[in-house]
């Protein structure tokens, strides 16, 4: 029986310490009546050599392409000590630190990741993780609602340029409390848009969230963003991407005060792209707002002999302990990524993660210029850009993306796709640095033969 | 010591990234981080060896008996996380087209199958990214119900008092009031409050069965018609699924709406503290409001395409849960351990759990232990109440726990459900052998005579771990959360 290691025998001497004639006789509290059938409906078991057979005919069906897609999860080198040291049994097949005494392994390496995201994002506090990017701007919304003591608003304002995914996620979870949100129009650059926001001024919001890089790849101003946030009461909750970290100015010291809350997506810091997840949510605070913070954190204290150690800490604020007052209903989070992206961190440190950040920009850039040199391909994207760029093709992108597949590169994401009533010809691209400069050539050539071949050039 | 106490300043491990650093000359100025940011400076090796030896600080399934109740510590195939790490997998983007993406949309289509099967459910999504957040999706769906109805007076969610704090936690994100009703000195629901508990107010009751206090709640299909009658929903927590795999679905119970645990019932990695996985399944009228995206197929001429279901085909959806399709990863692990148990295989995983469980207990209660509940039959859990030693050798449950660790055993769930005192809630799961159940037996045998004849030794424990017990206060007193440099 797979997985199961009971004999015969074992199972009669068991049957016989309980007192039962039959396994069967061991359910004989639930009514008779509502006992499963068989489930006809799920195949036969499959041996592990099968089922490799075909996990591996479907993994292929999925491989082989050159992807320039970004939007939310990019394609990074993932070191091989990595996953090796993070798939170790001991860190894999544990489970949240309760008995922190048998758990100092995990319970240390989340302090150390604590640490870790409060020097990247230059912030007080960092929790144990969310569940990814999306869902921690939910919480951190939630959690802005909740700290902004001056404001009486369940309302927040969210800047042009925040993934339109976000922000879809962030409405499904939070509409259930009557909190709203009202969006800043982008401006013509693919930044906020600086007359759009000053219609908001003097209005009663929470907070304004702003995103460093934005959706578009483009780099904010949020030194001014944040101040004009800050004079209008409200808290500024910063999305960034933890890469960008590297080169830009870190959120804690965005204008005169530093952002109140940052959150963002941790996938870029060691996970694979892996069909959307498992990635993890990384969520920084100030220390004022620290028991506002939803999920575990990790405290350094000492034991009985007075003896370095680590444990959960502020348990008050989760829902084991409070229940229905609980700062969020957020239980399993998302330990092995974070584990794994500890292990990046490490590795990189703060020299490799800044020529990883470069090496994307410098990529990004050179495929900008090499796919708008093409005729009728345009640059949107006339401000300052990290990673990614919007680009004008002939005819529909739609249409032209599905040119690129077939030469197997997958050349962005048509915007329209994402983002209500955008423009139907609008590309957003990506090159990190795991992208030589053939590939970005193999990318141009294709983009070419795909225009002539539709000819709309 | 910590990993930013070893090192020297310049060193990292060189191989891992460019070899120069580019030109960042375009961007403006003032936007360019000034001060470095205090990541650690180690070699690889360095790296290496301090995590691996942190990961030796940790019991873990690979390492220990694990029997922590309600977590359903159960083996984790080996095959399960290697087929799902095949790079084809890995190397999928998840806005990646269709026409590059058949075969993980296969795998996730096949999965919502089965678990539709296993729940007698009507649909499945597998969005949500863990057991909170199933819930949480849940009890969305169940609002979305009634306001499409525009019944707005339902207000209040139901909660039996034994159940997980998730479940009050998500009742609240939901913008619903709380209501919580007592269990019986059986470990059943108290009906007759729930009967006066229930009115035009209710929008529904959240249940786990079994329950939390290990036992299968033998009313569930009064609870059940009660609700209903109320104008109620009835929300199946499937923390403990484990139990009844394949003997009885929350469908045929009556249950409306459920979330599964993916990282229990269907063996994918604990992780350290996730990543889970929190599938929802309803019955046929809360299809319209599933979380998305879902997969859907289709047959044309002979040949089989899998494609996305999302908001735009199911627009009253309650919506998108995660930037993309929730752990995707454990969702595949979790098809790869279904594909290798099969139909023969997901049926014995709720009879020999419940086996390993009602013999653990047996053997305890012939040891002289308490049982809460000695009436009933255990479930895949069962729970001792060391009430008694507390009272009379002063020695506690978290003693006991304590002491477990030094006898190689990962303690139990401690201090839940609230209503035991000084209680255990001890789950096996169907993968630990007769011998690992009697070890760990033993070990309870062999600490109650120490209790017994040298309580304050107990009271110490434990003494073989990397560290004794931890001063809790001294943690959330001088918070000390994130290394700085200048206080080491």
């Amino acid at each position: 029986m797979p997985f199961i290691p009971h004999t015969d025998q074992d199972i009669q001497k068991m049957l016989d310490v309980i007192g039962v004639s039959a396994i069967d006789d061991l359910f004989d509290e639930i009514p008779k009546h509502l006992r499963a059938k068989s489930l006809d409906k799920v195949p036969e078991g499959l041996s592990e050599m099968d089922m490799m057979r075909l996990m591996s005919e479907r993994a292929q069906q999925d491989a082989g392409a050159l992807c320039f897609i970004g939007a939310g999860a990019y394609e990074h080198h993932v070191p091989a000590a990595v996953w090796d040291v993070a798939t170790r049994g001991e860190f894999m097949t544990a489970y949240t630190p309760y008995q922190a005494e048998a758990s100092q392994g995990t319970l240390q390496l989340i302090y150390e990741y604590q640490s870790m995201m409060c020097q990247l994002t230059a912030m007080d506090v960092s929790n144990a993780s969310l569940y990814d990017g999306a869902s921690g701007l939910a919480e951190s919304v939630l959690m802005a609602i909740r700290a902004n003591r001056k404001s009486k608003s369940r309302k927040v304002l969210v800047a042009s340029g925040v993934h339109p995914l976000y922000e879809k996620t962030v409405n499904s979870i939070v509409a259930n409390q009557e909190i709203t949100l009202d969006s800043v129009a982008l401006g013509s650059d693919f930044r906020v848009d600086q007359q759009a926001l000053q219609a908001f001024e003097g209005q009663d919001y929470a907070a304004l969230v702003i995103s460093q890089p934005n959706f578009y790849g483009s780099i904010e101003d949020v030194n001014a963003l944040t101040d004009w946030a800050h004079a209008q009461g409200m808290l500024v909750i910063a999305v960034v991407n933890p890469t960008a970290l590297a080169l830009l100015v870190p959120p804690g010291e965005w204008g005169d005060t530093g952002a109140d809350i940052v959150v963002g997506e941790g996938q870029p810091l060691g996970l694979p792209l892996a069909s959307g997840g498992p990635y993890f949510g990384f969520i920084c605070c100030t220390n004022k707002l620290v028991r506002q913070m939803p999920g575990r954190i990790i405290g350094r204290t000492v034991d009985l002999d007075g003896k370095e150690g680590f444990t959960l800490t502020l348990q008050a604020r989760e829902q084991h302990i409070r229940r229905s007052k609980a700062t969020s209903n957020i239980c399993t989070n998302q330990g092995l990524a974070v584990t794994a992206a500890t292990i990046y961190m490490t590795l990189l440190g703060y020299e490799g993660l800044s020529r990883v950040a470069s090496a994307s920009h410098a990529n990004t850039k050179a495929l900008a210029e090499k796919l708008t040199s093409i005729d009728g391909v345009e640059l949107l994207s006339n401000g300052p850009f990290f990673h990614e760029f919007v680009m004008s093709v002939p005819g529909s992108a739609r249409d032209v993306l599905e040119g690129l597949a077939e030469y197997s590169i997958l050349g962005g994401v048509a915007l329209s796709d994402l983002v209500e009533g955008a423009d139907t010809q609008a590309v957003l691209v990506c090159a990190t640095e795991v992208k030589t400069s053939n590939d970005l050539d193999v990318y141009a050539s294709a983009l070419s033969a795909v225009l002539a071949s539709k000819g709309s050039v | 010591m910590l990993i930013f106490e070893k090192g020297a300043e310049g060193r990292f491990a060189t191989a891992q990234a460019p070899k120069v650093m580019s030109s960042v000359a375009d961007l403006p100025p003032e936007m360019l981080r000034q001060t470095r940011a205090g990541l650690p400076e180690v070699s690889e090796l360095q790296a290496v060896r301090h995590f691996t030896n942190l990961s030796r600080k940790n019991f873990s399934i690979d390492t220990q008996f694990y029997p922590l109740g309600s977590c359903t510590m159960k083996y984790n195939p080996r095959g399960a996380h290697k087929a799902a790490s095949l790079p084809g997998f890995l190397g999928r983007h998840p806005l990646a087209p269709e026409s590059h993406s058949q075969g993980y949309l296969a795998c996730v289509y096949d999965l919502q199958n089965i678990l539709k099967e296993v729940t007698g459910m009507a649909g499945v999504s597998l969005t949500p990214m863990a057991g909170a957040q199933g819930e949480f999706a849940g009890v969305a769906m169940i609002k979305a119900y009634h306001e499409a109805r525009e019944d707005f007076a339902r207000t209040e969610i139901i909660v039996p008092e034994a159940a997980h704090g998730t479940n009050p936690a998500t009742a609240v994100m939901c913008g619903y009031k709380v209501v919580e009703i007592p269990v019986k000195a059986d470990g059943d629901v108290d009906v007759d409050a729930l009967k006066s508990a229930v009115g035009p107010q209710t929008a529904g009751i959240m249940m786990t069965n079994p329950s939390t206090c290990g036992v299968f709640e033998r009313q569930v299909e009064e609870i059940s018609k009660t609700v209903h009658d109320a104008g109620g929903l009835l929300y199946y927590d499937g923390a403990n699924l484990n139990a009844i795999l394949g003997k009885v679905r929350p469908g045929d119970m009556g249950f409306d709406v459920l979330h599964m645990n993916l990282h229990k019932t269907f063996a994918t990695p604990h992780g350290g503290g996730g990543p889970g996985s929190g599938p929802v399944a309803v019955g046929e009228r809360l299809l319209p409001y599933l979380p998305t995206p879902i997969v859907g197929m289709q047959e044309e001429q002979g040949e089989t395409r899998y494609h996305w279901i999302d908001d735009d085909a199911l627009p009253n959806s309650i919506g998108r849960l995660s930037a993309f399709m929730g752990n995707a990863g454990i969702i595949l692990r979790a098809y790869i351990y279904a594909t290798l148990l099969g139909r023969d295989g997901l049926h014995r995983v709720g009879e020999f759990s419940t086996l390993n469980s009602n013999y653990m207990a047996s053997l305890m209660a012939k040891a002289g232990f308490e049982l809460a509940y000695p009436e009933r039959r255990a479930t895949h859990e069962f729970i001792i109440t060391l009430n008694k030693q507390a009272k009379e050798l002063n020695v506690t449950a978290m003693d006991f726990a304590k002491r477990l660790l030094d006898y190689g055993y990962h303690a139990p769930t401690t201090y839940f459900p609230l209503l035991v005192p000084e209680c255990f809630l001890i789950e096996p799961t169907e993968t630990e052998s007769i011998d690992e159940l009697e070890g760990f037996v033993e070990a309870m045998i062999a600490i109650q005579a120490e209790a017994e004849t040298s309580a304050e030794m107990v009271k110490g424990a434990p003494y073989t771990q990397p560290v004794k017990r931890l001063d809790d206060v001294k943690a959330a007193r001088e918070l000390d959360v994130s290394f700085q440099r200048n206080s080491a």
